[in-house]
């Protein structure tokens, strides 16, 4: 199987044009994977028991925390750092 | 063959259409893109004409495709993936070529599949070439700003039909239905249907059974556009099944002459439901929305859509 990684020829890190990031509240999250197959990004990763976030790629869209049933992602604004081009440039 | 996907959880976790692409955050089309290569496999060739999908997707050398993708003009997506399906076919005939055949999908917007590129499309499936031509339809030519294209709703804003006193109402025409266009005036058409990101197993079936067909197949999915529609990039699911629910968009497989509804609904919601979470339509007044609805219902009951539009409780 091949992993779900980003092409090699890729050196964009597009996480870096987000201004607010989903944050994840494991406990609530059932695994429904509806984020996953929502992401326009496929920022989102299966996991055991609940997703996990590739923030290095998530535009911060909020399409996942406006679809989860369970309202186990909120948006929370980022960090200033983030926003002054802490993340690898794009 | 590609098997039916029961349920999300049975989806294939492979992606072949990675992250890195600079589509604006929450592209519905974007979307379409990465369901369509999950559903296809490694064993595809994609043809990108141009629209959003090769301007964000590419820059110089560089692509989030981890299978074979070509660039065709505007105009001959369908022509030049009716070369690529002869020339596997020839290459194995003559025993040069002893792989499995790989699906050959065009990914035209509603530019390159129902404006400047129809003519290709058409020759494509009147000759019968074994492709997935797929139309991801945003309303719209939006990686030039927000142009009206034939498939931009009535009453829509675009920076071609500025709304203002001499036309009120914006987009004057109503727009031009392809997946009709197609359905009825081609014989080798093997299978059509259309699909949205707001169903995305669904949306995935449709590709698989498209590629299946022996034969040219047809795949019209609405993929709403934040920018170009001026809604929030969060509710572009919303969007999509606001669509749907509200008849503006239907989903339908079209075989053997005839509709099957892919959508069971026991009722429209009304099309200014949808209309007002939407700023490209903001300026329309009553009789607009009435004419708008109008035109949803006679277009619903052509394809057996025969609930009626009824205004929620709320």
């Amino acid at each position: 199987m091949i992993p779900n990684l980003p092409t090699p020829h890729l050196k964009f890190r597009t996480g870096s044009w987000r201004t607010v990031r989903p944050v994840l509240q494991a406990d609530k999250c059932n695994n429904c994977l509806l984020c996953w197959l929502f992401c326009p990004e496929g920022s989102i990763r299966r996991g055991q028991g609940h997703v996990t976030i590739d923030l290095d790629y998530c535009k911060g869209c909020g399409i996942c925390a406006h679809e989860c049933p369970r309202h186990a992602l909120q948006m929370a604004e980022e960090a200033p750092s983030h926003l002054e081009g802490g993340a690898a440039g794009a | 063959m590609l098997e039916r996907i029961p349920s999300i959880r049975k989806a294939p976790d492979e992606e072949y259409y990675v992250p890195g692409h600079r589509t604006c955050a929450g592209c519905g089309p974007a979307l379409a893109y990465r369901l369509t290569a999950k559903a296809a496999g490694p064993n595809t060739i994609f043809i990108g004409p141009t629209g959003c999908m090769y301007v964000a997707n590419t820059s110089y050398g560089c692509g989030p495709w981890r299978v074979p993708w070509i660039h065709a003009q505007i105009t001959n997506g369908g022509a030049v993936a009716s070369g690529i399906e002869a020339a596997f076919k020839v290459l194995a005939r003559k025993k040069k070529y002893q792989g499995e055949i790989p699906h050959v999908i065009v990914f035209a917007g509603d530019g390159g599949a129902v404006d400047i590129g129809l003519q290709a499309l058409s020759g494509m499936l009147y000759r019968g070439h074994d492709v997935l031509f797929i139309c991801y339809d945003n309303e719209s030519y939006a990686n030039t700003g927000i142009q009206t294209s034939p498939t931009t709703p009535y009453g829509a804003w675009t920076t071609f039909t500025p709304a203002g006193p001499a036309v009120p109402e914006g987009k004057k025409l109503f727009p031009k239905d392809n997946p009709k266009v197609v359905a009825h005036g081609h014989p080798e058409l093997k299978y059509l249907a259309t699909a949205s990101i707001g169903w995305p197993v669904d949306l995935m079936n449709k590709v698989r059974k498209g590629l299946n067909a022996e034969g040219p197949a047809y795949l019209h999915i609405q993929a709403p556009c934040p920018k170009g529609w001026q809604f929030p990039p969060n509710k572009t699911i919303e969007m999509a099944k606001l669509a749907v629910q509200t008849g503006m968009f239907q989903l339908y497989e079209y075989e053997n002459g005839e509709y099957k509804l892919s959508v069971k609904m026991e009722e429209r919601k009304p099309v200014a439901e949808y209309l007002k979470l939407q700023k490209r339509f903001a300026h329309l007044q009553p009789e607009h929305i009435e004419k708008l609805q109008a035109f949803v219902d006679a277009r619903c009951a052509e394809v057996g859509i025969t609930v009626p539009a009824v205004a929620s409780a709320r």
